[in-house]
């Protein structure tokens, strides 16, 4: 299918393997994934690469426990919005937590692990997962 | 308003899994169904207008407006076809709105039709999952009852609204549905089993989720002046209006708001030289019940949080003051994508015409539909009046 051609994933590698998006000079926002347009400022906008901390806390989130083939081998995993220090909400998945102890307003930090893989041969993805800041092998969350 | 558009036939397919039709079969049968209704003759139509999301991804073929136009044997005339994820539908009645009014076309045939179950379970994700923003939702694994589960939970953690309200526009939808010979689910549904059933994405159920439809649906609209050499009972179109939002959901200013609603029903309302409490009848996009609850609140039924209430005290339901998805909704009524938009518009005139058996909202004179595409980020709404 088209979504998984490599060029496609291949071509927004620096985003999702690096939380690489952009803000604007102008009015001081920042987005993820990178804008083509400040939607504010439009035309009086001036982008600029940034890299985010990868830090951030829940906003809202899901336990998905019926997926397309691509994730089935994950469920249940839980998937959210996550709120990130400098302003943008990023959609990703929580991991090295039991679903039933994620909360909304949970700190996380960004981690890079396999996003999915396209049927047996296709292309393997990775990029950004989060997982709570303070989470020590052996530890449980605070 | 000096030139208003009139919708002087309608008709739909079944709705359900129908392992015997085609997408021609059951957009040619809305279609027949539509002309028969109305009175006109084939050669009477001057264009057609198609909503479709994805038959492409469903069925392997796309151009509908021209299959539309070759299944029914209508020679030569124009036939646009429409996308707009779920708002197709809605999408195609405004451009032959759109068409009409500016006089470029007297007399046309709106259609709306998805062709769902013959393809499997994954490519069905999928394929609805492209109606978000796939790139940066669904290819992380963020399914579509994922992302109404989002502005699920963050309602219930603002405004305290529950599972048992989150599962009452079921148990209204499916009794509506009872009614309604067309509707996919023509059976009752208790609360309990809606709570009961299984999760799909942690707060959003089975039962809580608008199911895999095959179905279509059919309008033959006009302008005023027209409408009277066919029947003397039109329903008119007294606004049309349209608005955009962000793709993704999380870019949204707030997920439990759908700003494109509030803008675009707040428009119509305007337009139409009315207000919210003159509407006797609605149909709110209910593709996930929680769905149904922030547009009752976006459309200004009820106050933002209020909507779990609201559901609860009874007022949506028919016989209340603002019957919500009197057809069964896309609940129970069934949800094929392209095709919901356009069935919205013939359970409102069936409604305002008083042809809704065992369902009609009695006196009904006005009626709102609000049709959206993806998770907001297009609202389509339209006001009916007679
Ligand atoms: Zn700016």
């Amino acid at each position: 299918m088209a979504q998984h051609g490599v060029a496609q994933i291949w071509r927004r590698i620096r985003a999702i393997y690096n939380i690489e998006g952009n803000t604007c000079k102008t009015c001081d926002t920042y987005y993820f994934p990178p804008r083509p347009v400040c939607p504010t400022c439009r035309r009086k906008g001036v982008l600029e690469d940034h890299k985010f901390k990868g830090l951030g806390k829940i906003h809202t989130f899901a336990v998905v426990r019926q997926a397309p083939d691509d994730f089935k081998r994950q469920i249940p995993y839980v998937i959210a919005q996550v709120e990130l220090d400098e302003g943008a909400r990023v959609t990703a998945q929580i991991v090295n937590i039991d679903p039933e102890e994620v909360e909304i307003g949970m700190r996380v930090r960004a981690c890079f692990r396999k996003i999915t893989q396209a049927g047996t041969a296709g292309v393997i993805v990775y990029g950004y997962k989060f997982e709570p800041v303070l989470k020590v092998t052996g530890h449980s969350y605070p | 308003m000096s030139n208003r558009v009139a919708i002087i036939g309608v008709g739909l397919s079944k709705f359900g899994e129908l392992w015997e039709q085609s997408i021609v079969d059951i957009t040619l049968e809305a279609a027949m169904v539509a002309i028969f209704d109305s009175g006109v003759r084939g050669a009477d139509i001057e264009a057609v207008c198609i909503g479709n999301m994805s038959a492409g991804r469903f069925t392997g073929q796309e151009h509908l407006g021209a299959l539309a136009v070759d299944a029914g044997g209508l020679g030569g005339v124009p036939a646009y076809s429409v996308e707009a994820a779920c708002a197709s539908g809605g999408a195609a009645v405004r451009q032959a709105y759109m068409a009409i009014r500016s006089g470029e076309h007297d007399v046309m045939m709106v259609l709306g039709t998805e062709k769902m179950s013959d393809v499997n379970q994954t490519e069905a994700m999928n394929t609805i999952s492209v109606a978000s923003d796939w790139e940066w939702e669904g290819m992380f694994g963020a399914t579509f009852p994922a992302l109404y589960a989002f502005i699920a939970r963050r309602h219930m953690k603002e405004y305290g609204t529950t599972e048992e309200q989150l599962s009452l526009p079921t148990v209204k939808n499916h009794a509506n549905a009872a009614h309604n010979p067309y509707a996919q689910f023509q059976r009752p549904v208790p609360l309990k089993v809606v709570m009961g059933s299984g999760m799909l994405a942690d707060p959003i159920r089975v039962l809580h989720s608008s199911p895999v439809t095959d179905g279509a649906a059919g309008l033959i609209m006009c302008s005023e002046e027209k409408a009277k050499e066919y029947t003397d009972t039109p329903v008119y179109i007294e606004s049309s209006t349209q608005a955009s939002d962000t793709l993704a959901l999380h870019d949204r200013r707030d997920i439990c708001t759908m700003d494109a609603v509030v803008k675009s029903s707040k428009e119509a309302l305007e337009k139409a030289k009315v207000e919210i409490k003159d509407i006797d009848v609605f149909e709110l996009h209910d593709s996930f019940t929680i769905g149904e609850i922030t547009l009752t609140e976006d459309v200004g039924i009820a106050k933002k949080g209020e909507g779990g209430q609201t559901l609860s005290d009874g007022l949506t339901e028919i016989g209340g003051k603002f019957p919500v998805n009197t057809s069964g909704g896309l609940k129970a009524r069934g949800h094929p994508i392209g095709a919901t938009g356009v069935a919205q518009i013939v359970e409102l005139a069936l409604q305002l015409r008083e042809q809704g058996g065992g369902r009609q909202v009695d006196g009904a004179e006005r009626g709102l539909a609000v049709n959206i595409g993806g998770t907001g980020a297009t609202s389509i709404v339209h006001i009916l009046g007679r």
